[in-house]
């Protein structure tokens, strides 16, 4: 026999006024099985709850409904009033009478008062069918996984680690240091990029807790949060790290060239390679699509002069499995095909290169040993022009987000030009100049004014040849007329764009991802870093176009909810997801196909008491259940419910009126 | 065929009886937690009215919702029923909206073969900010409805 009490807010005057709360808690005490019903000024406030615990104790209450705010609002305060009264709390229910009814209502009295009783109705008739629900708990394996060796990877790795929790951070190419290893200096300090960046890539192949897998990727994840077993493919690399000294004598013999991809193809590495002098580790590794020993059986020369006898060309991919409880996705960025651009002669022109081309050549370990050079005669260019948003804020052409760093690098471009070759100059062809940030809008007035680049608001409209120059032809909308300048190269600001097997990593992981690629957060504003699959978070480029602190700093908010989620040995979760009755299942597994999270695994039980016959029937995972119930409307013999949701529940609110 | 199976909805949808001047629609909603749901509580905060027909019944997901609830709510009491999910893409749990929407296609489909308007039952996408947008979707439902007049398939009398 149910005995519920009912507490129905004034909520002040945001109910009271426009709500006839004496009127309701009448009609409310009319209803069958409610044993209890009164008003209250706030019942959210201390005394409030405390009238709450009290009731329940006196009138031997067997659930509560409080109609007041949004369940999204309070429902927490009320199910711990509960729980202190000794009540299991998941008997608790709210009637949302003031978003759904006071505050929408606000002209029609009679009519607010009316919903706000049906609204009661609707609460007590569900409530009469709640379940006790206890909160489940869940083991935790102490390991973090981070994919992606880049600074956010590394940011995200030495955080965690510095915690004393293990780390393995799993890095596709043969070093960690990512895109930034690969800049010259950085806006807006003109740091250099090398020399902060170097120290901690050490760090994290020195780190007791960090257990570094270089040329490795993850191919699985299974299991849910706090619990995932990952297997790693550790590609073979042909060359022995345990006993490599990193002597460099192979890549200096080696006879095969292949384009540089660390300096975006300028220049030439060999098949072995350690792709740049820092390299952590700084280890060779065999491109087997390359290297002749590997394709056709001929050459070796590698294996002739390492001293150590390192190189293995027998060596296979090995894979590895590690359990671990989280994981931080940090797989950084790619830059946007400018191939669409055919008026930027892009592809026809030598001289006219990519941002991150342009940053090589500057580079001081560059291929060009920090000095720009024409790609077409290497003579060093006088005047050299920028195109900023190639790609990006182009509906038409490109994409239509920002990729938010390339104001910055353009205008660092410029400055660094004029370091390098101090008679030349630079125009800078924009649309808008984004420099929001600490220190941004000083460093582009910088360029402009220390500088003196000449920067002209419009877009480029054609770029053709005329001799060994680059005429560029583009508007200057300031004072509204076409401008012609005469280049010896053009550098174009390409978008920053995900890695075309993001999708499939998302995929892989059982996480989203937006129409480009992006790895998609759980709230755009409030959960940032966490994606909508609990454990695994998201840092750097790999979830929207960032800048350096911008990343560092997401990968250290990662590290702290991975610190939270291993703070405990046992996590807690909520109660309200789905639980097969296997009497009634029939082994469709119709529900299998719908769960989003693969939380719907088939089992084999027997088809009688001491049978030797069996049936498939599903069963859920408990850790993995998110409780969405897609599961439970798809199934045909009823045979799966949501705790919390039941249909018993859900019917009885819809007949409640 | 088709012209047959039309008239026949007619015949069946004509109001018995005149609607008493008093007669109020009665909306059962049933909308998500994450989007809907929270943008119906926007609309609260935010003061913006609309009209008091609808009740509203909070789920998980739109993937939650059984036809069987849409059936019942028609059955039970209900003029008109309007479901509410996250947008296409924006679900909360990846890709439950999508069912809902495949599901809620064949739903109509079952009406339209009993007999009943398509549009008693209804559904919208409303996120979490759209707290304007879900005043405008339940305005348009309940005018709808009105239009349409009290549903007397099940119901003996409409007391409403």
């Amino acid at each position: 026999m149910a005995r519920v009490g009912v507490f129905v807010c004034f909520c002040g005057a945001n109910i009271g006024d426009f709500v006839d709360i004496p009127a309701v808690v009448e009609e409310t005490k009319k209803i069958k099985d409610v044993k209890y019903a009164i008003e209250y000024k706030y019942v959210c406030s201390d005394p409030g709850q405390q009238m709450i615990r009290d009731t329940i104790v006196d009138h031997r209450l067997t659930s509560i409904v409080v109609a007041a705010c949004s369940p999204r609002m309070h429902e927490k305060t009320f199910r711990k009033a509960l729980s202190d009264a000794g009540m299991n709390p998941y008997l608790l229910e709210v009637a949302n009478i003031r978003e759904h009814a006071s505050w929408v209502h606000q002209k029609d009295k009679e009519a607010a008062t009316e919903k706000s009783c049906d609204l009661i109705r609707m609460a007590v008739a569900k409530s009469i069918a709640n379940e006790q629900l206890h909160e489940i708990s869940v083991p935790v394996t102490k390991r973090a996984l981070v994919i992606g060796g880049g600074i956010a990877g590394i940011q995200a790795a030495l955080d965690i680690a510095d915690a004393r929790i293990p780390v393995t951070l799993v890095e596709k190419s043969p070093s960690i240091g990512g895109r930034m290893a690969q800049l010259d200096e950085t806006f807006p300090t003109l740091d250099c990029s090398q020399c902060i960046l170097t120290p901690r890539m050490v760090d994290v192949a020195s780190h007791p807790y960090i257990e570094l897998l270089p040329y490795s990727e993850v191919t699985e994840l299974d299991g849910y949060v706090g619990n995932y077993k990952a297997k790693i493919k550790k590609k073979a690399s042909f060359v022995n790290f345990d006993t490599c000294t990193g002597c460099g004598t192979c890549w200096q013999k080696c006879p095969v060239k292949v384009p540089n991809e660390f300096n975006m193809g300028v220049d030439k590495r060999k098949a072995i390679y350690s792709p740049f002098p820092q390299a952590v580790p700084n280890k060779p590794v065999i491109d087997a699509e390359h290297c002749t020993m590997l394709i056709k059986g001929k050459c070796g020369v590698c294996a002739k002069v390492c001293e150590k006898g390192s190189i293995d060309y027998e060596m296979k991919d090995e894979m590895i499995e590690r359990e671990i409880g989280a994981v931080v996705v940090a797989t950084g960025f790619d830059l946007w095909d400018p191939k669409p651009y055919e008026e930027y002669g892009v592809g026809r022109f030598k001289d006219v290169i990519t941002s991150l081309e342009f940053e090589r050549m500057v580079s001081a370990n560059g291929p060009t040993g920090g000095v720009p050079v024409r790609p077409s005669d290497g003579n060093v260019p006088k005047n050299v022009v920028f195109i900023k948003c190639v790609g990006s804020r182009d509906e038409a052409k490109g994409i239509e987000y920002c990729s938010k760093v390339c104001c910055m690098y353009t205008a660092k471009h410029a400055i660094l030009l004029h370091h390098k070759v101090h008679d030349s100059h630079a125009y800078v062809f924009y649309m808008d100049i984004r420099a929001a940030g600490k220190g941004y809008e000083e460093f582009v007035k910088r360029a402009q004014v220390e500088t003196g680049a000449t920067y002209l608001r419009g877009r480029v409209s054609k770029i053709y040849k005329k001799g060994d120059k680059l005429m560029v032809i583009g508007e200057d909308a300031q004072i509204g007329q076409v401008v012609e300048v005469e280049a010896d190269m053009v550098v174009l600001a390409t978008a920053i764009y995900p890695y075309k097997d993001n999708p499939d990593l998302a995929r892989l992981l059982g996480i989203s991802y937006d129409k480009y690629g992006f790895l998609s957060e759980a709230h755009p504003k409030l959960r940032p870093v966490e994606t909508a699959k609990a454990g695994i978070f998201l840092a750097g480029c790999t979830q929207a176009p960032k800048d350096i602190p911008d990343s560092v700093a997401q990968a250290s908010a990662t590290a702290a909810k991975v610190c939270a989620l291993f703070s405990g040995d046992t996590m807690k979760k909520d109660p309200m997801i789905a639980s097969v009755n296997p009497e009634f299942c029939s082994g469709c597994e119709n529900c299998v196909s719908v769960c989003p999270y693969q939380a719907i695994v088939t089992e084999e039980i027997p088809m009688g008491h001491g049978s030797e016959e069996v049936r498939t029937v599903s069963k859920i995972n408990e850790g993995v259940c998110q409780g969405c119930g897609s599961c439970v409307a798809i199934c045909r013999s009823m045979a799966i419910d949501l705790a919390g949701f039941t249909d018993m529940q859900i019917i009885n609110e819809i007949v409640a009126i | 065929m088709e012209t047959e199976l039309k008239d026949k909805i007619v015949s069946i949808e004509k109001p018995a009886i005149e609607a008493p001047p008093e007669w109020k629609p009665m909306i059962m909603g049933i909308l998500c937690n994450w989007c809907s749901y929270a943008g119906s509580d926007l609309t609260g905060t935010s003061r913006i009215q609309y009209p008091p027909d609808i009740r509203i019944i909070r789920v998980p997901c739109s993937s939650r919702v059984d036809p069987w609830f849409i059936i019942k709510s028609l059955q039970a009491h209900a003029d008109g029923v309007l479901i509410s999910g996250c947008h296409p893409g924006d679900c909360h749990y990846i890709s439950g909206n999508y069912y809902a929407r495949r599901r809620f296609l064949v739903t109509k489909k079952l009406l339209n073969f009993v007999g009943l308007h398509e549009d008693r039952v209804q559904f919208s996408w409303v996120s979490a900010a759209e707290g304007a947008k879900f005043a405008q979707v339940v305005a348009k439902v309940s005018e709808d409805i009105r239009k349409m007049g009290p549903l007397h398939l099940y119901k003996k009398e409409n007391t409403r």
